[in-house]
């Protein structure tokens, strides 16, 4: 018989054990529901490669096309317009792109596997909203006297040149991601799927 | 039949004799609460025009959980496109403006509500800083108001994505985003916020479950929270003094009057007044130049194509100020990482002032000129905060948003220091009233 004040021992370990067996319960019981909010099975198998003509592409054209819910850009770039990469190498953050924005065969001074060819996806690093073009040199655009043509991000004014490589001192904190793409001929291309280390 | 036989069914003291009512109290305290809460709920008798706020709050809540009950009848969360190409859930909303009977007014009624709300629970909250409603013994109601406020643009935000225009698509694009910059567990984060890679479907379901039914129960539990706590230890009032220090001979307060009939009654000619303003809104600028539903949420979502200048709609405007004035990383950490914490950190720390304010006195009215100094200041830079927030980013703006940010943090930091050291003015014995 237990008496006033005075603890059992034996009664209280089996409520902090019971207590904290029911606690782990508890917990396991929110995984399913937590988990259940991650992508499901069916989103992550959505996000197909998709497959671009891009015969009627004339050079300094650009087209987007919906890959993964995100816009994919395919930029047809004339030779002035890669002519400006060399001169804004100073002044973009990450001109080698050193970065893991592209895959291994898109590291080289245009971000692509055709020289002309530049495939991004144009979703801004910062916080995700879709750059517009801004082709035109100078003030033409709104933009500034050196601008050297590129892309404009409306949300917080991040800027990008030809080659999707952001300047220096902007809020996104890297280049536009490069998808990973491959030649199925010389103007279809499949955006989402590559050859092996092509 | 005789003329006082109306008169036989109550006692002495008001109430019904043995009736249903009895029959009721003795299984429920029907009696009781009604009394608790409002017959013989004693307020202080000087309540002025900023105590219809409170009151208008619930209002305003009635008024969304009754429309939203409506909309939801004929309003389809589904991203997929129909037959025309427009996703369903923009066309259902064009629906109800266009198709079903009165659906524009209320769906009129409940896109005003939202901005309603935030204008009603603002100014609510001015009224605590005013006359210092959150200084003990009242801490517990200013936290839950916080926290209700928090859940308030909870729920807000995740009704803005609903009709499923450009600015939904790209403002939950770019909030949700946000979450990335957390590091480590950031980008995961998003993804599980999103049930998706990018805004989708799986995030447009989710975000009406929530903004149906998971926080608006949080919210009438909060807020049943908030007035339990209030009429534990009574209200304030405009001199922020205690009316329960000065009792009657029956133990009442003094300055003390029971909320109904006084204050019910005083509230219907708040509610009045509010219901004018708020159906001339309704009726004659149901878009609120833009500022309470804005022109790109005209166009249905388009993930590959962003509007030329997203701007968060007008209640969340001083917080996004203070997140893009944040340019400069720390600490290794990128800026914007700091700039949603100092987003955070702008409504957090309201829930510190019980603890912040070390004036002897509560009430404006007998605070000294520092502290009446430092609220204008804070007031005037909040609103420029604003108002910059609806503004498109330039160099300019980026440093008065700056400035503004420090003062906004300065009122509250360096409030333990300059409301001690104020000179006050004697507070009076009893609660002024003419």
């Amino acid at each position: 018989m237990s008496t006033e004040g005075k603890v059992d021992c034996g009664r209280r370990r089996l409520i902090v054990a019971t207590a904290a067996v029911g606690g782990v319960g508890a917990v396991t019981a929110v995984v399913p529901f937590v988990s259940s909010m991650l992508p499901s099975e069916r989103a992550k198998a959505a996000g197909a490669p998709v497959e671009v003509d891009v015969s009627n592409l004339a050079p300094g054209q650009m087209i987007t096309v919906e890959w993964r819910g995100k816009p994919v850009w395919i930029i047809n770039r004339s030779q002035e317009m890669l002519d400006t990469l060399v001169k804004l190498e100073e002044a973009v953050a990450d001109p080698k792109s050193d970065g893991k924005q592209q895959p291994e065969y898109c590291k080289n001074p245009t971000r692509s596997i055709k020289p002309n060819l530049l495939v991004a996806v144009g979703i801004c690093t910062h916080l995700g909203c879709s750059p517009t073009s801004k082709f035109k040199k100078g003030v033409e655009e709104g933009m500034p006297d050196d601008w050297q043509g590129g892309f404009l991000c409306p949300c917080h004014g991040s800027t990008f040149d030809f080659a999707g490589r952001v300047f220096r001192n902007k809020p996104a904190p890297s280049n536009l991601e490069v998808p990973p793409h491959t030649y199925l001929s010389d103007t279809r291309i499949l955006i989402g799927e590559d050859t092996k280390g092509a | 039949m005789a003329a006082n036989s109306g008169y036989e069914k109550y006692k002495s003291d008001g109430s019904l004799k043995g009736n249903l009512l009895e029959w009721f109290d003795a299984r429920f305290p029907a009696t009781s609460l009604w009394r608790g809460h409002l017959s013989e709920y004693y307020a202080p008798k000087n309540f002025n025009f900023w105590y219809f706020f409170g009151s208008l709050a619930m209002v305003v809540l009635a008024i969304q959980l009754i429309t939203g009950i409506f909309l939801v009848m004929f309003y389809k969360p589904d991203a997929s496109l129909n037959a025309s190409g427009v996703p369903v859930a923009f066309a259902s909303v064009e629906y109800i403006m266009r198709d079903v009977n009165w659906g524009w007014l209320i769906r009129y009624m409940h896109s005003t509500g939202a901005s309603a709300f935030f204008v009603v629970i603002y100014l609510h909250m001015f009224r605590g800083m005013l006359y210092g409603s959150y200084r003990k013994p009242r801490e517990l109601i200013w936290v839950f108001g916080m926290v209700i406020f928090l859940v308030l643009m909870a729920e807000a935000f995740m009704g803005y994505l609903l009709p499923w225009g450009q600015m939904s698509f790209w403002g939950a694009q770019v909030i949700v985003n946000l979450f990335s910059a957390i590091p480590l567990i950031g980008e995961p984060l998003s993804t599980w916020i999103r049930g998706d890679y990018v805004i989708g479907d799986a995030t447009l379901n989710r975000f009406f479950s929530f903004h149906v039914i998971a926080v608006p129960l949080a919210l009438l539990g909060l807020v049943a929270a908030h007035i339990m706590a209030l009429h534990e230890v009574g209200s304030n009032n405009p001199d922020g003094i205690e009316i329960k220090k000065r009792l009657g001979p029956d133990g009442i307060p003094l300055d003390g009057i029971p909320f109904h009939p006084y204050y019910t009654v005083k509230d219907i000619v708040g509610v009045v007044v509010f219901l004018m303003l708020f159906f001339a809104v309704v009726f004659f600028a149901p878009e609120g130049g833009g500022y309470f539903l804005e022109y790109n949420n005209f166009f249905p979502a388009d993930p590959l194509k962003t509007p030329p200048h997203i701007a968060p709609v007008w209640y969340f405007t001083p917080f996004y100020s203070i997140l893009r004035a944040v340019v400069w990383p720390i600490f290794g950490l990128e800026a914007k990482f700091w700039g949603v914490v100092a987003m955070g950190a702008s409504v957090v720390i309201i829930a510190f002032l019980p603890w912040l304010d070390r004036s002897p006195v509560k009430s404006i009215r007998y605070r000294g000129p520092i502290y009446k100094t430092f609220l204008a200041v804070f007031v005037v830079a909040f609103l420029i905060l604003g108002y910059l927030g609806t503004q498109p980013p330039s160099p300019a703006s980026e440093l008065v948003s700056q400035i503004c940010t420090v003062v906004y943090f300065a009122f509250f930091l360096l409030m333990p220091w300059y409301s001690k050291i104020d000179k006050c003015k004697p507070e009076p014995e009893r609660v002024t009233f003419k």
